[in-house]
């Protein structure tokens, strides 16, 4: 039997709340919602750790300029702090290296990452997850039993279609999911035509323009601080902060 | 893997085992341990002794054998076969170091010698694995 997995519960067993922002497509903004989340939550005053599980393609660290500044190995791996967060990235052991992983790979490593860590206390851990539904994501909701998803889609029949394939799955796993937030909106006072299909699923929590200042702000975490981006998914965290979903929005 | 993860979770397997078998005494865990994750054994013996004395495991712990699994990888491109030890003796200090914490970063520095594809599978060497536990109620 592999012993691994058992040391997973351990590591975790600090943290009060564990959030995956995921949605299935790629080039949605997940791992801008991911990182930007993870410092208005730290600047609100909560005990944050940003855990980038996009494991081909890591990009929070470029998102919010994390140096690279390797972790502290004390009986573990202790995730650097950065803007206040514990960090803690793929990109520690491959640096800009391309990665040919396959699925025993990506298993394995998801695995092992989880049982390194030592994330200690925190309130939140953000986990970014990659698009797709493959074993990244199979693999976290089977190490990590108590965990939350925040889905992140855009004003796109495509992207709707997915998130909704993303939403059944959960619900067939029984993840509970705290809301889903649309990003890249056009238009924020009108309300896109895909939204109320997947609201009958799962709450809305919010949208987001799409922000032309983000992209200059990338790698300055003050600077994505004060973006119409960080402001407008700001307003969805009162909802994700009073969710209870383990007990109250299990699908 | 982390020698101290490794000792942690030998400790919190081998005890669950112990309660579901109602195994009072643990003469013996027989562990394969793929080359790849290159632990340190004389670390990982000391780790396994602090976690079991840091807490109480209520289970004796006498003896834990040690198989260290050769590694054998193969190129998905042009099905060359060659050991890690082989490829790896041109990595830096800080690759090397990066393979022990997370073995699939391997990926990220070693080329299959023949053609030069990063597309090659572990097929052996890799990962953690308790092979049995011997015991008496």
């Amino acid at each position: 039997m592999d012993p691994r997995p058992s040391v997973i519960v351990r590591r975790l067993a600090g943290i009060r709340r564990i959030l995956a922002v995921s949605g299935g497509k790629g080039g949605i903004g997940k791992s801008s919602v991911a990182s930007v989340l993870a410092l208005i939550l730290s600047r609100k005053g909560y005990r944050v750790g940003l855990l980038d599980l996009d494991l081909a393609g890591p990009s929070t660290h470029m998102i919010l300029g994390v140096p690279a500044t390797p972790p502290i190995e004390d009986k573990g791996l202790i995730p650097p702090e950065f803007a206040g967060l514990r960090f803690m990235s793929v990109i520690y052991f491959t640096g800009d290296h391309p990665t040919a992983f396959r699925g025993s790979d990506i298993s394995n490593a998801v695995t092992e990452i989880l049982a390194i860590t030592l994330w200690n206390a925190l309130d939140f851990l953000i986990m970014d997850m990659p698009p797709g539904l493959g074993d990244t994501t199979l693999d976290v909701i089977r190490l990590v039993r108590r965990m939350e998803y925040l889905i992140v889609t855009v004003p796109s029949a495509i992207a709707a279609q997915v998130a909704k394939k993303e939403l059944s799955l959960l619900r067939q796993l029984h993840v509970p999911v705290v809301g889903f937030i649309e990003n890249m909106s056009r238009n924020i006072r009108v309300r896109s035509p895909f939204s109320p299909d997947l609201e009958c699923i799962v709450p809305y929590l919010g949208v987001i323009p799409y922000d032309t200042t983000l992209e200059v702000a990338l790698g300055d975490a003050d600077r994505l601080i004060e973006t119409d981006f960080s402001r407008h998914l700001e307003r969805a965290v009162p909802a994700i902060e009073a969710s209870n979903c383990l007990s109250s929005l299990r699908l | 893997m982390h020698e101290w993860a490794l000792a942690e979770s030998i400790a919190i397997t081998v005890r669950k085992e112990a309660f579901q078998h109602n195994l009072k005494r643990i003469a013996r865990v027989n562990l394969q341990i793929g080359e790849l994750q290159q632990i340190d054994l004389e670390v990982f013996g000391f780790a396994l002794e602090s976690v079991l004395q840091s807490q109480d495991w209520g289970i004796e712990l006498e003896t834990v054998v040690v198989e260290t699994v050769r590694s054998a990888l193969q190129c998905r491109n042009c099905g060359h076969r060659w050991l890690y030890n082989d490829g790896a003796s041109g990595l830096e200090e800080k690759q090397t170091e990066a393979i022990h914490f997370l073995p699939e970063a391997a990926h990220a520095y070693l080329k299959c010698p023949a053609c030069g594809s990063p597309d090659f599978a572990i097929l052996q060497g890799r990962g953690v694995w308790i092979e049995s536990i011997e015991g008496e109620g």
